[in-house]
C-alpha cells in the first residue's frame, strides 16, 4: 500500500473550553477521493481551517495531534504555508476577483513573467507579465477541469457553476499540488454541473492527486469516494468502504443513535385538538436554507419536530413563518389569516421565536440580561413601561424589568453574576436560556425554537430540553422545534417532519426506526 | 474552567494601570494636561477665576451641540459629521427672529421653533440618505455638510431678508458674514439667574438649558421609542426579529440629532453674541466630535457622562491654553494644540473601532 498523501493523527481542538474535535485520525491515499461526511457542527470546517493553517486556529490556542503531509509532520502558521506545501482548497464561497479575466484569476500572483530593463535594475517584482503564457496555462488548466469557457472572459458575468470550476482550475494549475480539498463544492451547482464535477474529481485523482471531499450529499459520496470517514460531534464514528455500505447506513451514522433511544411516550391522541398554526404552500427565500413548498399544521399542545440535513431548508420554515426572510404562501393562526413577512404581526398573534442564529439574531450582546429578556415584550407589546398620559412618554419601568429578570434567572437557572451582566459574557448555554426567557416573556401560545442546543455543553443541553418539555406540559404551549440533532427531537417530539430539498419528505412518529429516518433525510422514497 | 484568576492583592502599580485602562489613556493625558495648565496659571499669578468663568461659558455654549451627537451614536449612524445641517437650520431660525426684530426670550423661542420645524424634514432626508449609504455614514455626513454649507452660502446672498441690520450696508442685498445679536437675544440665557462664586461667574441659564436637554435625551432613551433605537443599533437583526425596522430607527435618531444641533447653535449664538454665516458652520462638527470622544465615547457607544466630561475637558483646554501659553512662551500655540487634540482624538477613536 502506498504511503498516504495526508495523514491526520489524533487531532484535537477546543474553542473556549468547548471541544470541537476529539482525536480525529484519517489518511488520504494518493490517487483517491476521501470523503468526509458529517452534519453541520460535526467539526468539518474546524478540521479544514486547521489543515489550511487559518489564523483562527492559532489565535484560539492551536491544536493537539499531528498533521503529516507526504511523510513530514507539518504545522502551518498561515494559509500561504499550506499552499506552498502543496495543499489546494476549493472554497464554499468563491475567492475570485470579479473584475479580472478567468485566466488572470487562475494565474493570480503566480504569473509567468519576462525580465525587462526596469526589472533588471529594480528586481523581479517588476518583470513584465507574459500574457500569452498566462492564457496558455489557464487554457490547459480549464481543459483539465472540462470547462470550455473562453479564458479571457471576465469572471464577473459567469454563472455560479462556472466560477466553481474556475476555482478548481486555479488550484489544479499549481505545479506542486499534492492534495486538493473540496469544501461542499456541489452546494451551489445544478445537478448536471455536480455530475460534471464528480467526473473532474475522478480524472484528477487518476493523475495522482489526493482529494479530500467534504459534503453532506450522500449519493455523491457513494458515486465518487474511495474511502469514507464519518464525523459526528468532533469524533470519527466510522470509516467505511463505499463498496460495502449504503446511503442509509451513512445517514444513520451521521445522525447518530443515542446511547439509549429515549423516545417520548406514546403521543397523546391530539387529532381532536384545535389547529393552532396552519402553513400552506410556504416558500421561503432564505439563502442556503431555501424552502420550496411546505404545508404543515400544528394542533394545540403538540410538539412537532423539523429535521433534515443542513442546506435542505429545515431552518427556513420557522424563519419564514416569523417573517424574518421573504416568504410566500398562506399562514393561519387559530383559523385567522396571518400576514407573511411581518414579524410584529406574528408576535402579536401569539407566536414567539428562538432563532438558530443565537449570536446574530438572538441576543443584544452588549446589553444587560434583564433588557435582553424584556426587550421584545417592551417593543411589540408595550409592557414593562410606566403609565403616562401619552404613549410616547411612557418610561421604562426598571423595577418591573429587574423583577421579571430575577424570576426568569431562577426559573431557567441562568448562571450569571446578576441581571445587569452583559449577555456577551455568558456561556452559550446561558445565552440560549436568555433567548428562551425572552420568548417566554412574550407569553406566546406557540413557540418556534430552532437549534435549541447547538453549541452548548451537555449539562445545559439537558436543561434546555427540560425547559421546553416543561413549557409544553405545564403551560400547554405548542412547540415547533427545528434541530440538526435527530436524537434530541425524538426525545421530545410527538411527530417529526423531515425536510429534503425544500419540501417535506415525510412526517414520521418519533419512535419510527433509525433506518426510515435516515432514508427520509437522504431523500429516498419511503414505502408505506 | 481555564479562566485566569486575578491576583488576590494587586500591587499599587497594577491598580493604577487598571484604573487608567478603565478611564482611557487619552482622557487621563488630557485631564493631566489641563491640570498642568491650571497649575501654571496659578504659579504665574494669573486670574484663575476669570479662566474658570470662561471655561464654564464655553461648556454651556458648546454643550448642546456635543449632546446632539449622542442620539446619532445611540441610533447606530455613528459620529454625526453632518451636524452643519442642523446648525444651518438653527441659523435660519435666528435670522427669522432677527429679521422680524423679535427680541429677548420671545426671539430665542421663535428661533428655536423655526429651527426645529426646519430640522425635522432636513433630518429625515439626511437619515434617508444615510440609510442608502450604510457603513459610510461619517464620510457621507462630512461631505453632505460641506456641500450644504456651500449651497447655503449662495442662499445667504439671495435670501429674502431685508432688515437693514442684516444686509450689507452698500447695495442692500445679501446677508452680512457676521450678525450681531446685541439688543436682540444676546446672552439672555447666560445672564438668567447668573451669580458669582469666588469671583467665578456662573452662566446659570445656559448651563440649565444644557442640563435640561441632557435630561430630555436620557429620558427619551428610556421610552419605548428610545429603547427601540438603541436595540436596533446594538443588533439590527435582533431588532428585525422583534418587528423593529432599523431603517426607521436610524432616521429617527438622525432627526433627533439634527434638531438638537439646530437648537444648539441658537443657544451657542446667544452666548457668543454673534451669528456667523457663510463658511463658519463648515468645520463645526469636528470640535464637537472631539469633545464627545475625549469624554470616552466610541463610534458605537456614547453616554451623557461622555458628553459632559468631554465638553468640559476640551473646552477648558481651549480657554486656558491661550493665556497660559502666551504667559510661558512667546507666541500662540493654542490653535495648534486645539487642532492636534481635536483631530488626534478623532483619529484615535476611529482606530479603536470595533473594540470592546
Amino acid at each position: 500500500m502506498t504511503a498516504p498523501v495526508l495523514e491526520l493523527r489524533s487531532i484535537s481542538k477546543e474553542y473556549y473550553g468547548n471541544r470541537v474535535l476529539k482525536g480525529v485520525s484519517l489518511a488520504v491515499r494518493p490517487g483517491t477521493v476521501h470523503a468526509l461526511v458529517g452534519e453541520n457542527g460535526a467539526g468539518k470546517s474546524t478540521l479544514m481551517n486547521l489543515l489550511f493553517g487559518m489564523p483562527v486556529i492559532r489565535d484560539t490556542g492551536g491544536y493537539q495531534g499531528e498533521v503529516v503531509l507526504d511523510g513530514r509532520t507539518v504545522r502551518f502558521a498561515a494559509p500561504e504555508d499550506a499552499m506552498a506545501a502543496g495543499i489546494g482548497m476549493v472554497h464554499q464561497e468563491f475567492m475570485l476577483i470579479p473584475g479580472f479575466a478567468v485566466a488572470e484569476n487562475i494565474k493570480l500572483n503566480r504569473e509567468p513573467t519576462r525580465p525587462n530593463p526596469l526589472s533588471r535594475v529594480a528586481g523581479r517584482k517588476l518583470e513584465t507579465i507574459d500574457r500569452q503564457r498566462v492564457g496558455a496555462d489557464a487554457r490547459a488548466a480549464l481543459d483539465r477541469v472540462g470547462l470550455s469557457v473562453e479564458e479571457w472572459t471576465l469572471v464577473a458575468g459567469l454563472p455560479v457553476g462556472h466560477m466553481q470550476f474556475v476555482e478548481i482550475a486555479r488550484e489544479v494549475d499549481k505545479q506542486n499540488l499534492r492534495l486538493l480539498i473540496f469544501d461542499e463544492p456541489t452546494a451551489v451547482l445544478t445537478e448536471g454541473e455536480a455530475t460534471q464535477l464528480l467526473d473532474v474529481m475522478k480524472s484528477l485523482t487518476s493523475q495522482g492527486l489526493g482529494i479530500l471531499f467534504i459534503t453532506h450529499r450522500l449519493d455523491e459520496v457513494l458515486a465518487v469516494a474511495d474511502d469514507i470517514t464519518v464525523l459526528r460531534d468532533g469524533e470519527v464514528v466510522a470509516q467505511l468502504d463505499p463498496k460495502t455500505t449504503t446511503v442509509v447506513r451513512i445517514a444513520e451514522l451521521m445522525v447518530g443513535r443515542p446511547a439509549a433511544v429515549h423516545v417520548a411516550g406514546a403521543a397523546d391522541d391530539r387529532s381532536s385538538a384545535p389547529l393552532v398554526l396552519e402553513v400552506e404552500h410556504l416558500a421561503v427565500d432564505m439563502p442556503g436554507e431555501e424552502i420550496q413548498d411546505v404545508s404543515l399544521s400544528l394542533r394545540k399542545g403538540e410538539i412537532l419536530g423539523l429535521a433534515g440535513l443542513a442546506g435542505h431548508g429545515k431552518i427556513g420554515i420557522a424563519n419564514g413563518i416569523m417573517g424574518l426572510y421573504p416568504a410566500r404562501g398562506t399562514l393561519r393562526k387559530d383559523g385567522r389569516p396571518l400576514p407573511l413577512n411581518d414579524p410584529r404581526a406574528a408576535i402579536r398573534a401569539g407566536l414567539a421565536f428562538v432563532s438558530e442564529d443565537r449570536r446574530g439574531v438572538g441576543i443584544l450582546p452588549d446589553e444587560s440580561i434583564e433588557l435582553n429578556i424584556a426587550l421584545t415584550a417592551i417593543e411589540a407589546q408595550g409592557r414593562f413601561l410606566h403609565p403616562a398620559p401619552l404613549e410616547a412618554l411612557r418610561l421604562l419601568d426598571g423595577r418591573a424589568v429587574r423583577g421579571h429578570a430575577l424570576e426568569m434567572i431562577r426559573a431557567l437557572d441562568i448562571r450569571c453574576k446578576g441581571p445587569a451582566q452583559h449577555v456577551r459574557r455568558l456561556s452559550g448555554g446561558n445565552q440560549q436560556k436568555v433567548c428562551l426567557a425572552r420568548a417566554i416573556t412574550l407569553e406566546p401560545d406557540t413557540l418556534l425554537v430552532s437549534e435549541p442546543t447547538r453549541g452548548i455543553d451537555v449539562g445545559a443541553k439537558e436543561r434546555v430540553i427540560d425547559i421546553l418539555r416543561g413549557l409544553n406540559r405545564d403551560r400547554g404551549m405548542t412547540l415547533l422545534v427545528t434541530s440538526s440533532e435527530l436524537a434530541e427531537l425524538r426525545a421530545i417530539c410527538d411527530r417529526i417532519a423531515i425536510v429534503y430539498r425544500g419540501r417535506i419528505a415525510a412526517v414520521l412518529p418519533s419512535d419510527d426506526s433509525d433506518a426510515r429516518f435516515g432514508l427520509a433525510m437522504a431523500g429516498e422514497k419511503l414505502d408505506g | 474552567m481555564a479562566e485566569t484568576t486575578a491576583a488576590p492583592h494587586p500591587s499599587p502599580l497594577e491598580g493604577l494601570r487598571e484604573w487608567i485602562a478603565e478611564i482611557g489613556i487619552p482622557r487621563v493625558l488630557i485631564a493631566a494636561f489641563l491640570l498642568l495648565l491650571f497649575a501654571i496659571a496659578v504659579a504665574t499669578h494669573m486670574d484663575v477665576a476669570s479662566l474658570l468663568t470662561d471655561s464654564l461659558l464655553r461648556v454651556g455654549r458648546n454643550g448642546l451641540i456635543v449632546l446632539a451627537l449622542l442620539p446619532a451614536v445611540q441610533g447606530g449612524v455613528g459620529l454625526n459629521f453632518g451636524l452643519p445641517l442642523g446648525i444651518l437650520c438653527g441659523i435660519v431660525g435666528c435670522i427669522v427672529a432677527l429679521n422680524g426684530a423679535v427680541t429677548g426670550f420671545t426671539g430665542l423661542l421663535l428661533s428655536c421653533a423655526v429651527a426645529t420645524a426646519l430640522a425635522v424634514p432636513v433630518g429625515w432626508g439626511y437619515g434617508w440618505l444615510l440609510n442608502r449609504t450604510r457603513g459610510q455614514e461619517m464620510m457621507v455626513g462630512t461631505y453632505l455638510g460641506f456641500a450644504t454649507v456651500s449651497a447655503m452660502s449662495i442662499f445667504w446672498l439671495v435670501a429674502p431678508f431685508h432688515n437693514p441690520t442684516l444686509v450689507w450696508a452698500i447695495g442692500g442685498h445679501g446677508l452680512r458674514t457676521t450678525l450681531t445679536l446685541s439688543g436682540v437675544f444676546d446672552k439672555v440665557l447666560d445672564r438668567l439667574w447668573s451669580f458669582q462664586v469666588l469671583g467665578v461667574r456662573i452662566p446659570t441659564g445656559t448651563l440649565l438649558v444644557f442640563a435640561l436637554a441632557g435630561l430630555v435625551v436620557s429620558l427619551f432613551f428610556r421610552t419605548r421609542a428610545g429603547i427601540t433605537i438603541s436595540a436596533a443599533r446594538s443588533n439590527p437583526r435582533f431588532a428585525r426579529a422583534a418587528g423593529i425596522s432599523d431603517e426607521r430607527t436610524r432616521i429617527q435618531a438622525t432627526i433627533f440629532s439634527t434638531v438638537l444641533a439646530a437648537i444648539g447653535i441658537v443657544v451657542f449664538s446667544q452666548s457668543y453674541g454673534f451669528l456667523q454665516l457663510y463658511t463658519a458652520p463648515l468645520l463645526m462638527a469636528f470640535p464637537a466630535v472631539a469633545c464627545l470622544l475625549i469624554g470616552g465615547a466610541s463610534v458605537q457607544r456614547a453616554t451623557l457622562t461622555h458628553v459632559v466630561i468631554g465638553t468640559f475637558l476640551f473646552q477648558s483646554i481651549l480657554t486656558v491654553a491661550l493665556p497660559v501659553t502666551s504667559q510661558v512662551i512667546q507666541g500662540d500655540i493654542s490653535e495648534t494644540a486645539r487642532l492636534i487634540i481635536q483631530n488626534g482624538m478623532i483619529l484615535y477613536a476611529l482606530t479603536r473601532r470595533g473594540d470592546r
